[in-house]
């Protein structure tokens, strides 16, 4: 894949969306076991009920992961530099999930030409699950 | 209220082999169909040393060794009360399957809010691979809810 080129790239550039598949419990019993994660808050829903919970719900970490395949649908992760969120509100079974975000400055740091981004994931009624940013070199 | 003595504590050094099937199983699990993280040769098309690890995947390094859940359970914060806060991640280098990376991990902070109802525990972590390299380093905050101290 290319990267877009920093002298293209301009403040307040949007970044095309990814749109995810509804989160099912298939979906966290795969990713309780790729990413190592087994509290079992995620998967056991009589342990998420016992926990005060209503339901089993999302691990953090996997809109993380989606937010992070969505980055680097825009440049390659080799110049991915700093990637951080914070999580603002749990992901439930059934949520559908839609990753975004936009330039929000160019810079220079020990010699090379980055973007700050600004990125997030929202769910169909526009809560935003977590938020975050990260800093991609670009050429 | 979990003790603020535990600031600054390091905690046991870990290692972590980053295995191309874990690496396949984490992209079915994230929905990631691109050859470059499936398929050897296309990762080394793409100029990759063998498959990449993708930008959170190493979260799987302290999680593998229980760094945090042995953590919490010493401190006796119940798994079934946390809540991932906040996570970041600051790359240094590419890490692909593979490598054998050094997972080296400190409480930097310890701190509540809402009259102790939530607590904070920030763990920072220092990734090595196999030649000294510092690969990444990573920031937890973990949220412990206390239903009991809930302010009246």
């Amino acid at each position: 894949m290319s990267a877009p080129a920093f002298h293209e790239v301009k403040v307040g550039d949007e970044l095309p969306a990814l749109k995810l598949p509804r989160i099912t419990r298939t979906t966290l019993a795969l990713f309780a076991g790729a990413s190592g994660d087994h509290n079992p808050v995620h998967i056991d829903l009589d342990f998420a009920k016992a926990a005060g919970m209503p339901d089993v719900f999302a691990h953090g970490m996997l809109p993380m992961a989606y937010l992070g395949r969505f980055l680097t649908h825009w440049v390659p992760q080799t110049q991915l530099r700093h990637y951080a969120v914070r999580f603002s509100a749990i992901t439930p079974i059934g949520a559908k999930l839609t990753c975004g975000g936009k330039v929000v400055e160019k810079l220079e740091r020990n010699g090379e030409t980055l973007v700050k981004l600004e990125i997030g994931i929202v769910d169909d009624k526009g809560e935003v699950k977590l938020s975050g940013d990260a800093l991609v070199a670009l050429t | 209220m979990i003790d603020t003595k535990h600031i600054g504590r390091q905690l046991a050094t870990t290692f972590f082999e980053v295995e191309k099937g874990r690496l396949r199983f984490f992209a079915k699990a994230t929905g990631e169909t691109r050859p470059e993280y499936i398929d050897e040769a296309a990762a080394k098309a793409a100029g990759y040393r063998s498959l990449p690890v993708p930008p959170t995947f190493l979260m799987g390094a302290d999680l593998d060794a229980g760094i945090m859940f042995t953590l919490l359970d010493e401190l006796s914060v119940p798994i079934g009360n946390i809540l991932h806060g906040e996570q970041s991640f600051t790359y240094h280098a590419q890490v692909c399957a593979g490598d054998v990376l050094k997972v080296e991990s400190r409480i930097a902070d310890i701190y509540h809010k809402k009259g102790g109802a939530l607590e904070f525990i920030v763990k920072d972590s220092v990734i090595t691979d196999q030649n000294g390299v510092k690969v990444m380093e990573a920031r937890s905050v973990i949220v412990a809810r206390n239903p009991k101290e809930k302010s009246a």
